[in-house]
């Protein structure tokens, strides 16, 4: 164990730390009354920015316009980017889950043509995974696709699709042998949202906002070039995209959750309460302590897990620990915030007196959604008990 | 940056494992939490053999010069295997504080004869309030360094050679044969750590010359007991992830359904928290940093509380099973409860932590 820097990852902290100060956006802190799109625009922007200083893809091939680093090195950015109050980038499931997977699984072409355009934002990226019929039971997928010539058709419907009503592309997972066992028949594919037949319509979430999508497949063509890893062996792809999404996904989370203690701290102390501030109250700093150690056990477990990948090259299973760790921690967080401001935490945008533009009352809506998505924490507790515990398959 | 273990840190602690399987099996706890004073002079003179008593000592005393890390690697293996008797309250609270506070000749006199597995100590640092905070202290002594009051909660003071007295104005190191001072047993749940009330009248100690070295000797002995938490817990992870593989109902293991495997699954991840928890305040000791502080006490806040929790699942998991005394869950379960409690429970530690980060957050300049 050796926590310190090496020569050449101090170099990269000092390297990142200037280059932040002097970029980071200041205040940029988003009014609520900014729409979807606008905000997206920002972090797009930001993106790039990062993109041109050389920032994106930390660990990525340098041929594909990453800066060919090492994973240590990649979190010692997310640390970075924490630290420094960085906003969060805009193509975030093509750098977490989608750009990884064609690393591993893609052919030369496909990096070649799709990797530095998840980089540098220019093409955003969804991810078609769960049916109506498919959601924990992913592997039960309906999604059929006919092979054509040298082209997949493609009927059915993806659900809870994150950035489809922004998305350029999408990685699915379809169904390309009916016969096969359920694992057996899957392949996962590219498929240009722009493609004629695709249908995004819009799914309103409890906090109001949409944004994740319903996205309807019909007669879509996709070129055979366009299969990752093997026909039929889909569910590979798709397993190593989900340890991705699960085990290294929640590292960039520690960006968002260190600036909301940091906020939360400062309110904690103008807020008032029983004649003190609200800082100095025993049960409030009980409770802002249990958080603030949360999330650095959080960033501990990821550096951990981090090391263990970079030893052995491929994320766990037991990366499903982080899954429950940030999504049940921020829960816990929305909270606490919750107590802290009252009935002002649960005023949202529109009203004069909202604190921080209703920040918290979305934040604390939207969390409710963080041990759903992703897989649910109940997926991930079995996938703990199965694959890392080694006890019997429930289902 | 490497958060995993170098091969020397996994020789370390394989060789503890297996000394421990060998020397300490669970048979040979069960012996020894029947006897008076759950220590046993065979095992303690392996240990010392092993380098153990010495480990992170410097050489100069006959220690190993080993790092706070790898102090926390045997701990954790001694944990797990649930070692009685004064090994953590001779080498790891004592051991610790005469290293931090003593001079050298001091540490000639009370340190090399520990290294060397020749004599057992402890510290008195509770007293009656049981606060784990020095400011509560009371017990004073006299300028001529004789010592009369009470503390209580002294581990393993009946095997003791030498007994650390920590009074408001100093530290002590007291002979435990000296005069005026008795023990009586505080029998309390854990039968493997036992503890003892001891009175002082009047009884001379010897003044260590640095007691600013306590605080540090504190964070040292409180990452250890994490540590050893941790291997406690991995055992009961073991015990209950084997048990529902083996044990049927409705003609199958219980590990099929998944509410067993839910429990399981916490299990593991409160036991792997616990564990980057304490890996990183060994290492931020070992280096000093800034937040070393801080950083024990979130390892000490988190598996406070997690190594209840773990307790709890798995004799749930184990049925009427991990409610029978045959059962060696409840004997981790009895050190967890006293682990819990010593050097502070989760809320001590949630206040040590607001008082680092909260208080001194820039915001609290700007309304103070």
């Amino acid at each position: 164990m050796d926590l310190n820097l090496s020569t050449d990852e101090q170099k990269f902290q000092d390297e990142l730390r200037s280059w932040l100060e002097t970029n980071v956006p200041r205040e940029w802190e988003h009014a609520r009354e900014q729409s979807l799109d606008e905000r997206f625009e920002f972090h797009r922007k930001w993106q790039r920015q990062l993109f041109e200083g050389g920032w994106a893809g930390i660990s990525w091939p340098k041929e594909y316009g990453g800066r060919g680093a090492s994973l240590m090195q990649q979190v010692i950015f997310w640390q970075e980017m924490a630290r420094a109050g960085a906003p969060q980038m805009a193509n975030v499931l093509g750098l977490g889950l989608i750009g990884p997977t064609i690393i591993a699984f893609g052919t030369e072409e496909q990096k070649k043509r799709y990797l530095r355009n998840i980089l540098n934002a220019d093409e955003i990226w969804c991810q078609g995974f769960s049916e109506p019929n498919a959601g924990s039971d992913l592997a039960g997928l309906q999604m059929d696709a006919r092979l054509d010539g040298d082209h997949y058709v493609v009927n059915g419907q993806k659900v809870w699709t994150s950035y489809g009503w922004i998305a350029d592309w999408c990685e699915v997972v379809v169904r390309t042998d009916a016969a096969a066992a359920k694992h057996k028949g899957l392949t996962v594919m590219l498929v240009d949202m722009k493609s004629p037949g695709i249908d995004v319509r819009p799914l309103r979430q409890m906090t109001g906002e949409t944004e994740f999508n319903e996205v309807f497949f019909r007669d879509v063509r996709i070129p055979v070039a366009n299969v990752v890893g093997k026909v039929n062996q889909g569910w590979d792809v798709a397993i190593g995209t989900l340890m991705h999404e699960r085990g290294s996904f929640g590292a960039g989370l520690q960006i968002i959750y260190k600036r909301n203690m940091d906020r939360l701290t400062e309110l904690a102390h103008s807020t008032q309460r029983n004649g003190a501030p609200a800082a100095k109250d025993l049960i409030i700093r009980q409770k802002l302590a249990q958080c603030y150690a949360e999330i650095e056990i959080m960033r501990l477990n990821q550096m951990r897990a981090f090391s263990r990948i970079s030893a052995t090259g491929v994320p766990g299973p037991e990366g499903s620990i982080q899954k429950i760790f940030w999504s049940e921690l921020n829960q816990r967080f929305q909270q606490v915030a919750q107590e802290l401001l009252g009935p002002y935490g649960q005023l949202s945008a529109e009203a004069d007196e909202a604190i921080d533009n209703g920040t918290w009352s979305y934040g604390y809506l939207r969390s409710r959604g963080n041990t759903i998505e992703a897989g649910t924490s109940e997926i991930q507790r079995n996938i703990i008990g199965h694959f890392v515990l080694g006890l019997p398959r429930s289902y | 940056m490497q958060f995993g273990l170098t091969e020397s840190q996994e020789i370390l602690r394989d060789s503890a494992r297996k000394f421990f399987a060998g020397e300490c099996p669970i048979a040979e706890v069960r012996r020894l939490m029947e006897t008076d004073t759950a220590y046993d002079g065979k095992v303690w003179a392996k240990l010392a053999e092993q380098g153990y008593t010495g480990i992170i000592f410097p050489e100069e005393y006959g220690g190993v010069g080993l790092g706070i890390v790898e102090l926390i690697l045997l701990l954790e293996e001694s944990g797990r295997a649930l070692l009685p008797g004064p090994f953590f309250t001779t080498v790891v609270q004592a051991g610790s504080l005469i290293d931090a506070a003593g001079s050298p000749e001091q540490k000639k006199k009370y340190l090399a004869p520990i290294c060397q597995g020749q004599t057992r100590a402890s510290v008195a640092f509770l007293e009656s309030s049981a606060s784990w905070d020095p400011v509560d202290l009371r017990l004073e002594a006299s300028a001529d360094g004789k010592l009369t009051g009470e503390k209580f909660f002294v581990p393993d003071a009946a095997v003791a050679d030498t007994i650390l007295v920590v009074a408001h104005n100093g530290v002590f190191a007291v002979d435990s044969k000296a005069s005026g001072l008795t023990l009586k047993p505080m029998p309390g749940m854990d039968l493997t750590r036992r503890q003892y009330s001891l009175k002082l009248k009047n009884t001379p100690g010897e003044k260590l010359a640095n007691p600013a070295g306590l605080p540090r000797a504190r964070g040292i002995a409180t990452a250890a007991l994490v540590a050893e938490m941790v291997g406690g817990m991995q055992r009961a992870l073991d015990l209950t992830v084997e048990y529902a593989k083996t044990r049927k109902q409705f003609g199958k293991p219980i590990g099929t359904f998944q509410a067993v495997q839910h429990q399981c699954a916490d299990m593991y991840l409160e036991t792997e928290s616990s564990r980057s928890a304490v890996y990183y305040a060994a290492w931020a000791l070992e280096q000093k940093t800034a937040d070393a502080a801080t950083a024990v006490s979130i390892a000490k806040m988190y598996a406070s509380d997690a190594s209840r929790t773990v307790g709890n699942r798995g004799i749930q998991v184990h049925g009427g099973m991990g409610f029978t005394w045959e059962n060696d869950l409840h004997l981790y379960y009895r050190r967890a409860k006293a682990s819990e409690t010593m050097f502070g429970d989760a809320t001590f530690h949630r206040e040590r932590i607001a008082r680092q980060v909260i208080d001194t957050s820039t915001f609290a300049a700007k309304t103070a």
